[in-house]
């Protein structure tokens, strides 16, 4: 087992490789830089000036050069410089990778809590009212648009019954580290996570509920029903956790939702996070912050697989090899 | 004669296709006595393998109708709540299932099995419950029990899990086991070394086992009596040497003569005209074998055919097993008759 | 001239393992199998699951990649044979597979199914090719406007008659059956032997006949060799296998065939009980010091056998 995760670890390194040198590529593909990005609206640049700018910080170096110097400085900590805020990118992020993370976790763990009873539901007890109920709001958490759903709630929560606060990770005027500043983290956090939270479920609803239908008719389900095991055993010690293959395989695809998912989250909330960020580093042409944050999300993708096929391989025996 | 342990009654199971209730098993009536393996032989769809499932009520109830009688220990499995039935199943009625590949829980030890009906029926230590399944799994010819206890299904060969599923279903003792198929999904090898385990149990448990195989040589080596199958009801019950020696039924015979035994030569198998009707357009009134039959006249079947008691302890469906001949032997006669 | 020679045949898959996944050993799967075809004759290859009979199969058609060996296919060896050059030899042979419910594409009708390989071979036009599925498909006993239905609405015997139908369509020399009969009840799977054995006449079949069941191989063979872990145990006429089996491993299989005489049970379990016994004690002598079969050795012209350590 532990050999099993060393050498899962140990692939990521050229995974990760790979990764930093496609973003660096792809973004130098994009038009204009940061240079461009800075000055943009200010018609007192002169070519020269920028010209010059972009030697002083090695944008005219050939890419290689500039791939070399960025990842031997990212392995030890520091990403660069950002050009439109002027302070060190991982300074920039420290913050705003702490709450995305709060929030992602919050989406996360709000999902499967509803996700993993719902497709429980469903998958046990097929052609009921309840599993009419379930896939109906299944197909309603598919088809709404997050960004559609999360202005809605925006509005009915926040505007019109004013339970949550519009906007921002905390109140700004309570003290930190107090009970209070705890809870109004968590006053934000509410409404982006439910939103993010109640249209994330669909796959996992429906993977459950397809795996439950296809177990129960496996042949060791007949056997455990031949031994006179009581129903409720019969889902919890042999459906069940056949049935959890599939979506502890799904957690590596569902960080990827997550990513995509906070991007909208956190400009509809104004949630200052790294999705924010990122939108901001774009229309910025801020370089080197897009790709840094490009790179964290990928490593977040590669680590959720990475977690996904540990998880796997621990409750699964047959992924069990040296 | 010995105890009865099971006794069913005139069951008939009707499955639900688009509305109407078709009976796949139609009015199946059979003793089981106590040590006496009672095989039940015919080809896929006959109703062999729903009439077990029925006797274990492994059925999807939404869909399926159970009418008559199954009585083991004096109670009718078919009128019990899932409940009472759970209290039966797996302590004693015990099932031994086709694909040894598929009926074991893939994320469970063998131990973890093989105890888990001991859960429910046995009031045990755990020390006592794995004191036992070691016990078992000696019983069913595993070696080195204490290393296959802690292992899982796919760390097994397909003989070894078979032994497992085996050793599943004799954990509480069963009065009463039900095998389906048991040695189909098998090696040649393997089958002969299940089939002389299952034999070799037989001696020392006194179970009554129903075998349901459509395998005739299965059936040859292991049972004691034999019921063949046909479209849902028995055509031919009957001691397995009489039934070797005297087949009577005509469905019984052309099975028999269809099988490249080591007697026949490179002649001919027999070939059973038509194929096996579905149970939606089945007619149910006359001899449902006839349409298989053509050269058979009409009369020699009878309206709505009884088992008839040719000899004591053998039973043969319809009259018209007494003018049966196969299409070969005929071509013999008229040629006989004509020069 | 034999019509199919094949000569020290190897299929060995590779082994990944340790940090790197390299290739650390080799499966076996078949390890130096050699045997000849006549014309006109049904050879029976029998064994149990993973035996290497079905791969042997498949690497003669070129389904797994020979990885030593000959098979020389009237006098041209397709072991060695790029893709584009077997093509040619290829369309004398043809393959049956076992499950008539899973090698027939549900999507096409019998039409584009037995059609099939004529597109692959042969330019025709659509009436042509018509018409030579009609007279086919009439061949095999399915009424000629069954050409448009689809796989599901047959029965398993009727489906296997189409592969068969396919598989003759391009006229070949030699058929490759693999378990044909495996997944059939009794009386369809007699149909189908009868039926195999009436075209082998009309076509000048040859037939390579895979199965595990012991009493088919006897009933439709002439020749027959008996393979375990890659390799032939014995090989002879049906007469000298089943009535004198001298490789302990032969008589094992022989004496599981189930006894059809309920009489004699006990006897035949005896028999087995003793063979197994045999067979345990002297299962080492059958291999050399690598653990691989000893070679077959001629008992006599039509009867060999892999000899045991210290015998004969």
């Amino acid at each position: 087992m532990i050999k099993f995760i060393l050498r899962r670890t140990l692939i990521m390194i050229p995974q990760l490789l790979l990764l930093s040198l496609i973003i660096f590529v792809l973004a130098k593909q994009m038009p204009g830089d940061a240079v461009t990005g800075a000055f943009m609206g200010n018609p007192n640049a002169t070519p020269e000036q920028m010209e010059s700018i972009r030697e002083h910080y090695g944008l005219n170096d050939p890419w290689y050069v500039q791939y070399g110097n960025w990842i031997g400085k990212a392995v030890k900590g520091d990403l660069g410089q950002s050009y439109t805020h002027k302070q060190p990118v991982t300074h920039l992020l420290a913050g705003r990778v702490a709450n995305t993370v709060t929030l992602s976790l919050f989406v996360l763990i709000v999902t499967y809590a509803i996700a993993i009873p719902l497709g429980i539901i469903a998958g046990r007890w097929t052609d009921t009212w309840a599993d009419k109920l379930i896939v109906t709001y299944n197909y309603f958490s598919f088809a709404t648009p997050l960004f559609v759903f999360a202005l809605l709630m925006l509005f009915l929560f926040s505007f019109v019954l004013g339970w949550f606060p519009s906007g921002g990770s905390v109140d700004v005027r309570i003290e930190t580290g107090t009970w209070a500043y705890y809870v109004s983290k968590l006053k934000h956090l509410v409404l982006p996570g439910m939103s993010g939270a109640l249209l994330a479920t669909f796959g996992t609803i429906q993977y459950l509920r397809n795996d439950i239908i296809d177990t129960k008719l496996k042949d060791f389900v007949k056997t455990a029903r031949a031994k006179g095991v009581p129903e409720g055993k019969v889902y919890t010690r042999h459906i069940l956790r056949n049935s959890m293959l599939p979506i502890a395989a799904f957690l590596g695809y569902e960080v990827t939702g997550l990513i995509a998912g906070s991007i909208f989250l956190e400009m509809i909330f104004s949630y200052p996070g790294l999705g924010q960020l990122f939108i901001q580093s774009i229309t910025g042409r801020d370089f080197t912050v897009t790709t840094a944050i490009v790179m964290i999300s990928g490593t977040a993708v590669i680590v959720g697989t990475m977690l996904s096929d540990i998880i796997l391989s621990a409750i699964d025996p047959r992924i069990r090899i040296e | 004669m010995a105890e009865t342990v099971l006794e069913i009654e005139n069951l008939r199971t009707s499955f639900n296709i688009k509305g109407n209730y078709y009976a796949a098993v139609d009015g199946v009536s059979l003793t089981v006595h106590k040590n006496e393996v009672v095989a039940i032989v015919g080809e896929s769809g006959c109703g062999k393998s729903a009439l077990a499932l029925s006797i274990i009520g492994l059925h999807n109830a939404k869909t399926t109708k159970l009418e008559g009688q199954v009585n083991l220990k004096e109670q009718n499995l078919l009128s019990l709540p899932v409940e009472k039935l759970n209290k039966i199943r797996g302590k004693d009625l015990g099932m031994i299932f086709q694909d040894p590949m598929t009926a074991l829980n893939p994320l469970a030890t063998i131990g973890r099995q093989i105890a888990e009906p001991m859960d429910y029926h046995m009031k045990l230590s755990s020390a006592a419950k794995k004191k036992r399944v070691l016990e078992l799994l000696g019983q069913v010819g595993i070696k080195d029990a204490n290393r296959i206890y802690k292992q899982y299904p796919h760390e097994l060969s397909g003989g070894m899990r078979q032994r497992v599923v085996i050793a599943i279903a004799l954990a509480c003792n069963p009065v009463m086991l039900i095998a389906d198929e048991p040695t189909t999904a098998l090696d040649v090898t393997i089958q002969a070394q299940i089939m002389d385990l299952m034999k070799e149990l037989q001696r020392i448990t006194d179970s009554g086992i129903i075998l349901i195989t459509h395998d005739l040589g299965v059936v040859a080596e292991m049972a004691n009596r034999v019921a063949v199958m046909y479209a849902g009801e028995f055509v031919e019950i009957a001691d397995v040497n009489t039934l070797f020696s005297n087949p009577l039924h005509p469905y019984t015979r052309s099975l028999l003569s269809s099988i490249p035994s080591n007697m026949t030569d490179k002649e001919e198998l027999h070939v059973i005209e038509g194929i096996v009707p579905s149970i939606q357009k089945l007619d149910r009134k006359g001899c449902r074998f006839a349409p298989r039959i053509p050269w058979i006249s009409e009369d020699a079947h009878e309206d709505n055919p009884t088992l008839h008691e040719v000899e004591p302890g053998h039973f043969v469906r319809c009259t018209c097993y007494k003018e049966f001949h196969f299409p070969e032997d005929q071509v013999e006669d008229e040629n006989y008759v004509t020069t | 001239m034999s019509l199919l020679n094949v000569k020290d045949l190897q299929v060995h898959f590779p082994i990944r393992g340790g940090f790197f996944r390299r290739v650390v050993d080799h499966v076996r799967a078949v390890d130096g199998v050699s045997f000849n075809l006549e014309p006109g004759e049904t050879y029976g290859l029998v064994g149990e699951s993973g035996c290497g009979k079905t791969t042997t199969g498949r690497a003669i058609i070129g389904l797994n990649k020979a990885t030593g060996g000959e098979v020389l296919f009237n006098g041209d060896n397709l072991a060695n044979m790029n893709g584009h050059d077997r093509r040619k030899h290829i369309r004398d042979i043809q393959m049956i597979f076992q499950d008539p419910y899973s090698s027939l594409n549900g999507r096409k009708n019998v039409l584009n199914i037995i059609a099939e390989p004529l597109r692959n071979f042969e330019r025709l036009s659509p009436k042509e090719e018509l018409t030579r599925v009609q007279n086919m498909i009439e061949r095999v006993g399915l009424s000629p406007e069954s050409i448009y239905k689809y796989p599901h609405q047959f029965s398993g015997g009727q489906r296997q008659r189409i592969g068969i139908a396919r598989a003759l369509m391009l006229n070949p020399k030699l058929i490759i059956a693999d378990e044909p009969v495996s997944a059939l009840d009794v009386s369809v799977q007699a149909q189908v032997l009868n039926f195999m054995q009436e075209i082998q006449k009309d076509f000048g079949l040859t037939y390579l006949f895979i199965s595990h069941d012991l009493g088919v191989i006897k009933h439709i063979c002439d020749r027959i060799g008996i393979m375990y872990k890659g390799r032939f145990v014995e090989e002879g006429t049906a007469e000298d296998v089943y009535n004198n089996p001298q490789h302990l491993y032969t008589k094992r299989l022989i004496a599981a065939i189930p006894e059809m005489d309920p009489a004699k049970r006990f006897e035949k379990m005896e028999l087995r009980k003793e063979i197994n016994n045999a067979y345990r004690k002297e299962y080492d002598s059958y291999f050399d010091k690598d653990g691989r079969m000893f070679d077959l050795k001629p008992l006599t012209p039509t009867h060999s056998v892999a000899v045991q350590k210290g015998g004969m």
